[in-house]
């Protein structure tokens, strides 16, 4: 039995921790190592880490400073951003990142990933799949970067499980980012159901009861925070913290 | 002395930092022998393949300054993951000859297609004491965060300390004499971690 979990979703810009409202105005939150001390005490389960810039800029992981974030986690560490060789798998696993995320290179190189899945393992490679509403009212794949794809949501998300072979999905929801709605619950099922791996829920959390019910609600094995875990609440200051494993998850 | 080996299976700074956590005495990183000559107590961490990190501990000149801290001078050592592994006989992930010093050997999960159950076994998991022992507390639920494809089985039951199921029950925690091995990883397990590296300081 592997259990499930609650975790933080980092976003940085390069230099800093942002936050965004749907992908949009970053917002600047403070200094990543600073951070990783407070999860530490708040025990979160994992730490997710996304550099929202690296692939826009088509620039290269900050190896210095994921090495350090890493050193600092006493939880395991996955990160994401600018991953664009079999070299820079290899290089993050090296300095202490247990899973590298990866979104762009689902979409303009697969074979990349392929490659990476069959080499390091499938649980050691998270696709990233983020999603928005498109034109004609359904859930489209999209990415910052500005690559594109003719796969529906659901069809992407299996893409990347079956035949990419990553060992998880982030499943990342573009309208409901930084807004403190909840999560998308029906897509979450949806995706949840079509596809074997387990899957991370991202975007909306606003609160406890958000968070037990993606848990409780859908086959989701993990949630992701990003506001609630920046903020103090919605439309205040910044406050690195994070809700108590015990209010959400009931198994302890 | 704390000698955190590094020989290059990955990032073990998170070790020193969990040490230096829980108020260690000195802890260094380090691919020295003469360090280990003079250490009080050995960490060895890991990940990887069997066979690269054997070799590793041979080219980097360990070996001997090990067998001579963990044998002739009965220092503590705690193998984590791989270095757990490496504490073993042998392993089905490689052909070279472990360090031996637990009677036990490393063996791959297997599970049927149908099972649901994917290898390397992944994620927080609780584990059980099996006997007193002074990294696992009885009693308790412990939660710790594993990441392997290969485990150990003992010859010898007792040398067993700590389970964990997967499938099937399985040990995760090892001791017999001064050597200890650990399959999860305490300093990617928060406080759960903590007391398990404070356990093994105060040896």
């Amino acid at each position: 039995m592997v259990l499930k979990r609650i975790m933080p979703c980092l976003l940085f810009d390069g230099s800093a921790l942002v936050k965004t409202v749907r992908f949009k105005n970053p917002r600047y939150v403070g200094d990543p190592i600073n951070a990783i001390k407070i999860y530490n005490e708040k025990e979160v389960d994992e730490l997710v880490m996304l550099d929202i810039n690296a692939s826009r800029e088509k620039r290269r992981p900050k190896f210095d400073l994921i090495r350090d974030c890493a050193s600092e986690c006493f939880m395991p560490f996955s990160y994401g951003g600018g991953v664009a060789s079999l070299d820079d798998f290899a290089r993050l696993y090296k300095i202490g990142v247990e899973k590298v995320i990866v979104n762009t290179r689902c979409l303009t190189d697969p074979g990349l990933v392929r490659e990476a899945t069959r080499q390091y393992g499938s649980t050691s490679v998270v696709g990233a799949a983020d999603y928005r509403k498109g034109l004609f009212g359904s859930q489209q794949v999209y990415s910052a970067s500005g690559a594109r794809t003719r796969r529906s949501l659901q069809e992407h998300c299996r893409f990347l499980a079956d035949d990419l072979g990553v060992g998880e999905l982030l499943l990342y929801s573009v309208d409901r980012d930084g807004t403190w709605s909840g999560y998308d619950l029906p897509t979450i099922r949806e995706i949840a159901g079509a596809v074997t791996v387990p899957l991370i829920a991202c975007g909306g959390a606003g609160n406890v009861a958000h968070l037990r019910q993606v848990l409780d609600e859908t086959a989701a094995n993990a949630a992701a925070v990003g506001s609630m875990a920046v903020y103090q609440k919605q439309g205040m200051g910044v406050l690195i913290n994070f809700p108590q494993r015990q209010l959400i998850i009931d198994e302890d | 002395m704390i000698a955190i080996v590094d020989y290059d299976m990955g990032n073990v700074a998170s070790v020193a930092n969990m040490l230096k956590r829980v108020g260690a005495p000195e802890s260094v990183l380090t691919r020295d022998p003469d360090v280990l000559r003079r250490a009080d107590k050995v960490i060895l961490p890991g990940v990887g393949a069997f066979d690269k990190g054997m070799r590793n501990l041979a080219e980097f000149g360990l070996l001997e300054a090990l067998n001579e801290a963990v044998i002739e001078r009965r220092v503590p050592i705690l193998g984590i993951c791989l270095g757990m592994h490496l504490l073993t006989k042998s392993s089905e992930e490689g052909q070279l000859d472990g360090l031996g010093w637990i009677d036990a050997q490393t063996v791959r999960f297997r599970f049927p297609e149908n099972s649901g159950l994917k290898v390397p076994h992944i994620g927080w998991n609780y584990v059980e004491a099996r006997r007193g022992n002074p990294l696992i507390p009885a009693g308790k639920r412990s939660r710790f965060y594993f990441v392997h494809g290969y485990y150990v089985t003992c010859n010898r039951e007792e040398d067993t300390i700590g389970m964990a199921s997967y499938g099937f029950d399985f040990a995760c925690a090892v001791n017999h004499d001064n050597v200890f091995g650990v399959q999860f990883h305490p300093e990617k397990s928060h406080r759960f971690g903590m007391a398990l590296l404070d356990g093994f300081v105060r040896l």
